[in-house]
């Protein structure tokens, strides 16, 4: 069996004269839980659907669970789950209907379908809850449901678009639970997301900017490799104030309020330390402590946009 | 510092459901104040009270010194409200939609406001775009610049980060931060733990009513347990393995690294890691780290045992 449970080369779309997707290749390994990240038009969705066998790709090709997207697009679809953030479920349909409408889709029945309907309302906690209104599940357990539809068919590689928009903290977090341990049991999960915190759940990430790759890497390697200049955080005797005197400074490249405390960017840590306390003991506020800070993947986003954005200007 | 906001054991019922209970709160002039709490934790139906569009069952509040009961008509003028869903008018254009919101404030030289707001928010180029054809970001900013049309000393923004990619994200951070350099009072909900990293002080909601009030930095250094990072490999393996040691009261399984929750880590890390290496496991590092707003937020909420967290 091959190492990759999807394999992309030198994938492209193009809508008349506009390329969404520029020759993106990537691989995604068996297991894995795989980031794909990107701003609002950056072309995560074409891609996606290309992959889900959604969207004719205009050159180049790519296999997921061993089928060809161009050439086999209904093996694919039957062979992956997808969910995304609106969920595609029927609110004025029960908690059962709406599973009974998913095993349909897939043409579950019988002893499947009733075993498959068990471990749905098992998985998200749904027991008990199978006759409630879709309509009236708190947000938590509606993603849960949509999660659980979604994999109804027991497909080997689960695609998740957005999966947590408006979803509360601990929501979130038991959703990621169960992401997990799906891809314990060796389910591939795919996910685009734009909250940079939920990519830390990634085993691996891939960024995309005006539908070509910009970076790849665990979290760790994205934060230790691309970000070279120093963020320093600043706590001092007035955050607003300090934020004032700072931010006109030249050697201070970006400058932002992190609660009481200011994280600034810099070109050399000793330097740039040394250049904060003198102006901000010659504008009266006291500095309290300075200390360098591991970028969040966050930081490593933005600033790898900025740079794509000025070597494209 | 004078105060803005002033709330004494503020509530809302509806039918028999106390959306806000018992919430009292003090919001200085120039904060930057976050409201955080999962769905249904009475956050919005708080910072519409504040804002008089709904009127409270119990208790009282004053805005500036003025009660939001008897002089709602005085508190109008100095607040701003930015809505979950703020209502553009997509067939009205960027500028006329500015105008449309001074009219209804009764702001009549409105021109040289909308101007600087244009600007500030970077939508000068697209103020004859209409409204539909923005981006979300731009949309947002939009509704932004239209609730501060009559320059508000306070203004409201209820989630209004919800659905907005990062770069937007920070360009609407950039604006706050211009805005409290001018000195208004912020008061933003928001369910995300990392932005609430933002936040000069943040007052944690659960089930409607507020659990604690304080910065960043003091939530964090009040938890009494400590939070280990372990960088690994097999992170599942590891995970698993972990969940059931005596020491864990919580675990966090993420891409390449696992973040655990102990009462010492002095006590425990040995025998976490221990563990971890018969089993096969390599460790790359593992420390004790800062823990996160969401830490604080999590084990607040399962230290109340009447709350249920499966929601």
């Amino acid at each position: 069996m091959n190492e990759y449970a999807i394999e992309v080369h030198d994938l492209t779309k193009k809508f008349g004269a506009f390329t969404a997707v520029d020759r993106v290749n990537f691989n995604v390994k068996r297991g894995d839980i795989f980031g794909f990240l990107g701003a609002n038009g950056a072309g995560k969705s074409t891609t996606i659907r290309m992959l889900c066998g959604l969207l004719q790709s205009t050159s180049g090709t790519a296999s997921v669970g061993g089928y060809d997207i161009n050439t086999q697009p209904e093996l694919v679809k039957f062979n992956i789950g997808y969910m995304s953030q609106r969920f595609s479920l029927y609110d004025d349909l029960t908690v059962e209907q709406n599973i009974r409408f998913y095993g349909g889709v897939y043409g579950l029945r019988n002893n499947r379908l009733r075993d498959r309907m068990d471990w749905v309302l098992k998985m998200a906690d749904l027991k008990g809850r199978e006759s409630s209104l879709t309509r009236t599940l708190s947000g938590g357990w509606k993603q849960r449901l949509a999660l659980g539809c979604a994999i109804l068919h027991e497909p080997k590689i689960l695609f998740l678009d957005e999966p947590t928009g408006g979803v509360d903290p601990i929501s979130r977090r038991n959703f990621w639970e169960l992401i997990n341990r799906l891809s314990t049991e060796g389910i591939t999960v795919l996910v685009t997301t734009h909250f940079l915190d939920e990519a830390e759940y990634c085993n691996s990430i891939i960024l995309i900017n005006a539908g070509k790759l910009i970076a790849g890497g665990t979290p760790s390697q994205l934060k230790r490799e691309h970000i070279k200049d120093p963020i320093l955080e600043v706590a001092s005797s007035n955050v607003v104030e300090a934020l004032e005197v700072i931010r006109v400074q030249p050697w201070a490249i970006e400058t932002s309020v992190f609660g009481t405390k200011l994280h600034v960017l810099v070109k050399d840590e000793e330097e740039g330390k040394v250049s904060i306390r003198q102006t901000l003991s010659a504008n009266g506020i006291q500095t309290q402590s300075i200390q360098r800070i591991v970028p969040s993947l966050e930081d490593v986003f933005l600033y790898l946009l900025d740079k794509e954005t000025a070597r494209a200007s | 510092m004078a105060i803005a906001i002033e709330t004494k054991s503020l509530g809302k019922s509806f039918g028999g459901i106390k959306a806000v209970d018992q919430f009292s709160l003090v919001v200085n002039e120039g904060e930057m104040f976050g409201l955080v709490g999962p769905d249904g934790s009475g956050k919005t139906t708080t910072i519409r009270m504040l804002c008089g569009i709904l009127a409270p069952s119990s208790g009282s509040a004053s805005i500036l010194g003025k009660d939001i009961i008897k002089q709602p008509d005085l508190i109008k003028k100095e607040i701003g409200y930015l809505s979950q869903r703020f209502s553009l008018y997509g067939d009205l254009s960027v500028d006329e939609n500015i105008e449309f919101f001074a009219e209804i404030n009764k702001v009549y030289d409105f021109k040289k406001q909308r101007e600087e707001l244009l600007e500030f928010t970077r939508l000068k180029p697209f103020r004859d775009r209409l409204a539909e054809k923005l981006s979300g970001g731009m949309k947002q900013k939009l509704a932004l610049a239209c609730t501060l049309i009559h320059t508000p000393k306070i203004i409201f923004l209820d989630e209004p980060t919800t659905g907005v990619d990062p770069v937007s994200r920070r360009d609407f951070w950039k604006i706050l931060q211009s805005l409290l350099r001018q000195g208004i009072t912020i008061v933003m909900s928001t369910p995300y733990l990392d932005e609430a990293e933002r936040c000069t002080r943040v007052g944690l909601m659960n089930k409607g009513r507020i659990m604690r009030v304080d910065t960043p930095e003091n939530l964090k250094k009040e938890m009494e347990k400590e939070v280990v990072e372990i960088v690994c490999d097999r992170v599942r393996e590891a995970f698993r393995l972990l969940s059931s040691h005596h020491a864990v009261r919580e675990i966090q399984a993420f891409g390449d690294r696992l973040n655990v929750l102990v009462d010492d880590a002095n006590k425990s890390l040995p025998s976490l890691e221990s563990v971890l290496r018969s089993n096969g496991i390599v460790l790359a590092s593992s420390r004790v780290i800062s823990p996160s707003l969401e830490n604080v937020f999590i084990s607040l909420l399962t230290s109340n045992a009447t709350v249920e967290v499966a929601g």
